[in-house]
């Protein structure tokens, strides 16, 4: 495929708290020979609305994001939960199924449409992988991003115990049953720790907040990094820590 | 119409009866073992069978049918459990079928009837019911057993008592038991409560059931166990009382064939289960002479009515929905404050409660982080995290636009209606704080505290990605 017209949909929380994951989607996408637009007229997904249960809010959103991403080839976010929202949610809510059927999550996109799993990365580190929940289960991503990751020169991928296991997020979850979560998190946290990883990595920024949240205020040490991040990453131009 | 037991009254919040469960350490581990095994074990059952997905459908497609023509399936059971003898009894709610079990108990001059483990039952809190009015409640499930001789409650679907370990058991029993177990060997606990029961079977003349399935083609009633003291009550007493939910039907005989393959695989991770019972009204000379049906709604005909939400009617309390719980595996089931528990519960309970006042009811829905671990293993596909958000939706409209959350959300969703003030919201740093309930690291006026009590919030980045493209590309 020559060329493809890419839209990157940030997601609020990317495009908000890590700009560094949306820029590096954008380095990684142009480099594999797509051309990448940023329509800035987008903003959320609604997710975090209709998670909660104002499902009105949610749908005005859904109808914005149809109209925004109306005329691109594809849409790609870097979020297993966004992408989710998008496909499986927005046609009950707004009944748009144009933009809806061509989102994809980054890794998806990667391996289904460009059919590329060695993207020429470099990162010479010790990761695990967290499968998020919406990836996993609601579409379903399966192998793709440990495929990606073991292209990857320098990496070593070490297996997450218990990976399927939900970190504890779960949007508003996480403030409206706070100990819950918690607990959750606690024992993510064990299975990362087990591992020996310096980085934990997901296709989720949400999920990656609360656990590198978690592991930063016990001091651990170990870093959690999006996925789109250490697939940017290459020789010449390798990962930094953003101050 | 009094008050539906079906959540138990005085029960906390859900985060707020999760607060006390998580503090207690044993309850915790004995969950994460029950749970940890059982799931795996799960997982091979399910993958000895090539065609799960088709059975899983089949499953989804049975149970739609008879939610689809429930009152014409209903009165053909009625016709046949009253052509082979039984007599059915139609109960709105849980103190109608309270009353009938026992002016029937009475009638057939009973002090003490001992009881197959039952969910229906349990929800309209029958034992209790029946005690008020003088007569004796056994249950003769062993896990059941415990629960009730623990003056406890239940916290799980099938294993009532998957919240206690085996030398919290012996205790119970040397506590209400007249020969009490020697040990806490598995073997010996179980012996000890063959003897406790063994003298109720022989001297009992009523039984009380639930039901797993009826067969409405034939009139057939269905029950399934492993330990073989139901059949001991299906079997021995003169008078069978059998109580169930009018949802629980399948049309013929011929689709049990799906339900038998999929329960057991997903209830204890079995090929078959070990007892299935079934019987067709009254037989003389072979078992009870005497048989009644009733059938309770106790809020179903109103669950049916939601479109969505009516899906956890097909539900066939396998409880691989609990086993696979991330929440449930920390918090066990009573902290749902229901017969009900686990994600099942979550919007099993609310329904059927069927309160807009109950705000105990109201957290249940949101007791979930919407993994989707339930939806993968349940066996008829109830979209659990759909009737979640679905419910969600409805406990928002209960409560009305004038509280802090309807406030953010309603501010959230202006900002977002339009990118400029979503980039405003974004200069501002206000809308980290809306999306994370936090700013930069450190501690958070609330509720942002909930987060930062025990996890660190990003540092807010020099500059938006929006600002960066503009700069860079726009
Ligand atoms: S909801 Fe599904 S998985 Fe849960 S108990 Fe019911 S049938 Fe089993």
């Amino acid at each position: 495929m020559s060329n493809p017209r890419v839209a990157l949909f940030a997601t609020c929380l990317t495009d908000t708290l890590y700009p560094e994951t949306a820029k590096a989607v954008v380095r990684l996408l142009e480099r594999l020979g797509c051309t990448v637009d940023f329509p800035l007229e987008q903003t959320c997904c609604g997710q975090l609305h209709f998670n909660t249960g104002y499902a009105d809010e949610a749908r005005s959103l859904a109808h914005r994001y149809a109209e925004v991403f109306e005329g691109y080839d594809y849409v790609v976010a870097p979020s297993g939960s966004c992408a989710g929202m998008v496909r499986e949610t927005h046609p009950g809510l707004c009944g748009s199924s144009v933009p809806v059927e061509r989102t994809f999550e980054l890794s998806e996109f990667l391996v289904d449409v460009l059919g590329v799993t060695d993207v020429g990365a470099y990162f010479p580190h010790r990761v695990t992988y967290h499968p998020t929940c919406h990836s996993l289960r609601m579409l379903g991503v399966g192998e793709k991003p440990l495929r990606l990751l073991r292209q990857v020169r320098g990496l070593e991928l070490v297996e997450l115990p218990q990976a399927e296991q939900c970190c504890g997020f779960g949007g508003t979850f996480a403030l409206k049953n706070a100990e819950t979560s918690t607990a959750m998190l606690a024992d993510k946290m064990r299975c990362v720790q087990d591992t020996g990883a310096q980085v934990v990595t997901a296709g989720d920024n949400s999920c990656l907040m609360h656990i590198s949240g978690g592991l930063s205020r016990l001091r651990t040490g170990v870093r959690g990094i999006h996925l789109a991040e250490i697939l940017a990453s290459t020789e010449e131009q390798p990962w930094v820590a953003t101050p | 119409m009094g008050r539906n037991p079906v959540t138990w009254l005085g029960s906390p919040v859900f985060p707020k009866a999760a607060h006390t469960a998580l503090a207690d350490t044993q309850l915790r581990a004995n969950l994460r073992k029950a749970t940890t095994t059982i799931r795996d074990k799960r997982a091979s059952a399910v993958a000895e069978l090539a065609d799960w997905e088709e059975l899983r459908r089949a499953g989804e497609a049975i149970k739609d049918d008879v939610l689809a023509n429930l009152d014409t399936y209903l009165l053909r059971l009625e016709e046949s459990v009253t052509a082979r003898g039984g007599v059915v009894h139609w109960a709105r709610d849980a103190e109608e079928a309270n009353r009938i079990v026992l002016d029937l108990a009475r009638e057939h001059g009973a002090d003490e009837v001992v009881k197959v483990k039952s969910m229906a039952t349990a929800e309209i809190g029958l034992n209790e019911a029946l005690e008020a009015g003088g007569i004796r409640a056994v249950e003769t499930d062993l896990a059941e057993l415990i629960v009730q001789l623990g003056r406890d409650r239940p916290s799980h679907i099938l294993v009532p008592a998957i919240h206690r370990n085996r030398a919290e058991i012996r205790e119970i029993f040397r506590r209400e038991m007249s020969e009490a177990p020697v040990s806490d060997d598995p073997r010996e606990l179980a012996e000890a409560a063959r003897r406790h029961l063994r003298r109720k079977f022989l001297s009992a003349r009523v039984a009380v059931s639930g039901a797993n399935f009826a067969v409405a083609d034939t009139g057939s009633i269905v029950v399934v166990e492993s330990e073989g003291n139901g059949r001991m009550c299906l079997t021995l007493p003169q008078t069978l009382i059998t109580v169930m939910g009018i949802e629980k039907l399948v049309p013929s005989w011929r689709d049990l064939e799906v339900f038998l393959q999929l329960l057991p695989r997903s209830s204890t991770a079995e090929r078959m289960n070990p007892y299935t019972s079934v019987w067709t009204g009254v037989t003389p000379g072979d078992g009870p002479s005497r048989f009644h049906l009733v059938l309770l709604d106790n809020g179903r005909t109103a669950t049916l009515a939601d479109e969505v939400g009516r899906q956890a009617l097909r539900c066939i309390r396998c409880s691989a929905c609990l086993n696979v719980c991330p929440v449930y595996e920390r918090t066990g089931g009573q902290a749902y404050g229901s017969v009900y528990p686990g994600p099942i519960g979550a919007i099993l309970a609310p329904q059927l409660a069927d309160d807009p006042s109950d705000e105990q009811a109201a957290s249940l829905p949101y007791a979930s982080s919407l993994c989707g671990a339930c939806y993968e293993v349940c066996p008829v596909r109830i979209n659990i995290p759909q009737a979640l958000t679905h419910l969600r939706a409805k406990v928002v409209r209960n409560k009305g636009g004038r509280n802090p959350e309807a406030l953010a959300m309603a501010a959230a969703a202006w900002v977002f209606a339009d990118p400029r003030r979503f980039e405003a919201a974004q200069r501002a740093g206000s809308l980290s704080r809306l999306l994370t309930g936090a700013g930069p690291i450190g501690r958070l006026p609330w509720p942002g505290s909930k987060w930062t009590a025990t996890r660190d919030a990003p540092s807010l980045p020099k500059e938006s990605f929006r600002l960066w493209w503009r700069r860079n590309r726009g």
